[in-house]
């Protein structure tokens, strides 16, 4: 079973976004980057238990600079068997997955997985772009993959509740939380992973469909109007006059 | 021409697509072009588009429920066949699936959970980044795209009295390589992306046995009860009702939260709540700070006065 997990890096939740004065960059310094969440606790973490019952290699790949070698490196303490990097800062989503979709191709993945969205664009695109560019079946939001030879049976999030699929593989799939438990790097890992393969890959040309042309901050809060726990009837007449929901 | 793909839940059209005809609307008003509607189904869906500002809709024939992979191939064809300027969609678990693979097939380029649209020197999409800690307004390096609609970023309300032309298109629909084998539904409630009234409690609650004040303020006020990670994950609610950061994103009207200290992961997926109402015991809560209006009191207090004046005030 050889198995794909596509990563991004992202700021940390917790880092202050700020931007610079003419709101077009980000400002990052002081800000702590990451591996996604979502790509990192539940896609990968689910691939190595798959490596583990089924046997193969779980390979991951990263579009970004060397800038990005740090998450790559926790990939594989996590337990990634090799880790590549298309050398490239992708100018737009789709030129991701222009470039994730080119690696892909040179390999044979059963399963190709990535987090449900990532954390600092929150668009939830590139599974979607990736398995089009394969021209492979794509399951988004799924929080539950078993896999029976080749049938896999997935837990889907929809509104309202789950949807059970059901896709054979080679295919797509965007992991939510659910999926796996989250796994902390051990001292062994994280010696492991200085041994193993870290490729730089050449990107492919492509052209820019999309772009940010400024970043704003949200205004913030005007301060937080009170109520005393003893007139709960204030409460009542801010639902009733000012929020209309009673 | 803005073309937009209409979800139905038995031909009703769902709440989150009638938004993203009146976010069509918005942007006509500072971009060329007529708003024409696109659904799948046998029949005619219940409300007559027409009443959107939609001129024209056009259906695609399918007996069943069709796969995800089907309707972003059919979707495609159409956009192939109509060559719209934009394609717009809601931002729901259906959209999030297709959009990406409509934008490969399509060729045009994807701009995925918009909250408003602007013309400055070019029109611009302003949407939620950072987990709601900023904004960014992305715009089309070509003629147009494809946009999604986040869900209650807009209103669902009729603007017109008008009727639309219904016409069908005759497309193929391709086999799909996705099986779907059931359903599990949440019965009689708004689910938690769409809802515009949210009661939320967290681990202030002490224990599972005493969520009945929380159902029942739900209940007064219409809203979907949601709750934070920490009770989701030792189970005292279920996982589908978790809203933060790894769990749902929420933008109701009106989003309560009940025994929940607001860390910065919970506050990722609800602050872009339009009003937040805070009960707390703790005057230090970090989720003060986000608040619209709070109330510093012990919540075994608070909420059954609360359901109990709710219940006089609506008598009257």
């Amino acid at each position: 079973m050889n198995l794909l997990v596509c990563i991004s890096k992202t700021p940390d939740t917790t880092s202050k976004i700020s931007f610079d004065a003419t709101g077009t960059r980000l400002i990052e310094e002081g800000v702590q980057f990451i591996m996604n969440p979502y790509d990192e606790w539940y896609a990968l973490v689910r691939a190595l238990e798959l490596k583990e019952k089924f046997g193969g290699q779980v390979h991951v790949v990263h579009v970004g600079t060397s800038n990005s070698e740090m998450i790559m490196r926790k990939a594989l303490a996590i337990g990634a068997d090799a880790a590549f990097r298309v050398d490239k800062e992708p100018l737009d989503s789709m030129d991701t997955a222009n470039q994730l979709a080119a690696f892909a191709k040179t390999k044979n993945y059963d399963i190709v997985f990535l987090g449900k969205e990532t954390i600092d664009h929150n668009g939830s695109e590139m599974g979607a772009m990736l398995a089009a560019l394969l021209n492979l079946p794509f399951i988004s939001y799924a929080n539950h993959l078993e896999l029976d030879g080749t049938k896999a049976t997935l837990d889907v999030e929809i509104e309202g509740g789950i949807e059970v699929l059901e896709v054979n593989v080679p295919f797509v799939i965007s992991a939510a939380k659910g999926m796996a438990e989250q796994r902390i790097p051990n001292m062994k890992g994280i010696m492991d992973a200085k041994k193993k393969p870290l490729e730089v890959i050449e990107a492919i040309p492509s052209i820019q469909k999309v772009g940010i042309s400024r970043f704003e901050q949200p205004p913030v809060k005007t301060s937080v109007r009170m109520i005393d726990p003893s007139n709960i009837d204030e409460l009542v007449t801010v639902l009733k006059e000012d929020l209309k929901i009673i | 021409m803005i073309l937009v793909f209409v979800e139905h839940i038995d031909f009703q059209p769902k709440k989150s697509s009638l938004e993203a005809l009146n976010f069509a609307n918005s942007l006509s008003t500072i971009d060329s072009g007529e708003v024409k509607a696109i659904y799948l189904g046998t029949r005619e869906l219940s409300i007559n588009l027409g009443v959107f500002g939609v001129k024209e809709v056009y259906h695609i024939d399918c007996e069943h429920n069709c796969g995800s992979d089907q309707i972003a191939a059919v979707l495609s064809d159409a956009i192939g066949k109509l060559s719209p300027k934009y394609f717009m969609l809601s931002h729901s678990s259906l959209g999030k699936t297709i959009a990406g693979q409509i934008a490969v097939k399509s060729g045009m380029g994807l701009i995925s959970g918009a909250v408003g649209v602007v013309k400055e020197e070019k029109v611009k999409f302003r949407k939620t980044v950072f987990s709601g800690k900023a904004y960014a307004y992305y715009g089309f390096n070509e003629n147009g795209g494809i946009v999604t609609v986040v869900p209650n970023s807009i209103s669902a309300e009729s603007s017109s009295n008008e009727l639309a032309q219904y016409s069908t298109l005759n497309l193929t629909i391709p086999q799909s390589q996705i099986r779907s084998v059931e359903k599990k539904l949440v019965k009689g409630k708004t689910p938690l992306a769409e809802a515009t009234i949210v009661v939320s409690a967290g681990r202030g609650m002490k224990d599972p046995s005493n969520w009945g004040m929380i159902d029942e303020l739900a209940d007064l006020l219409g809203a979907t009860t949601a709750c934070s990670r920490p009770v989701a994950d030792v189970g005292w609610r279920p996982h589908h009702e978790h809203v933060g950061q790894t769990g749902i994103a929420i933008r109701p009207n009106v989003y309560i939260a009940i025994g929940i200290s607001g860390a910065i992961q919970h506050l990722a997926g609800v602050n872009n709540s339009r009003n937040i109402i805070v009960i707390n015991k703790d005057p230090e809560a970090p989720f003060f700070k986000a608040a619209d209006y709070g109330i510093c009191g012990d919540l075994f207090e608070v909420v059954p006065k609360l359901n109990e004046a709710i219940r006089k005030a609506k008598s009257v």
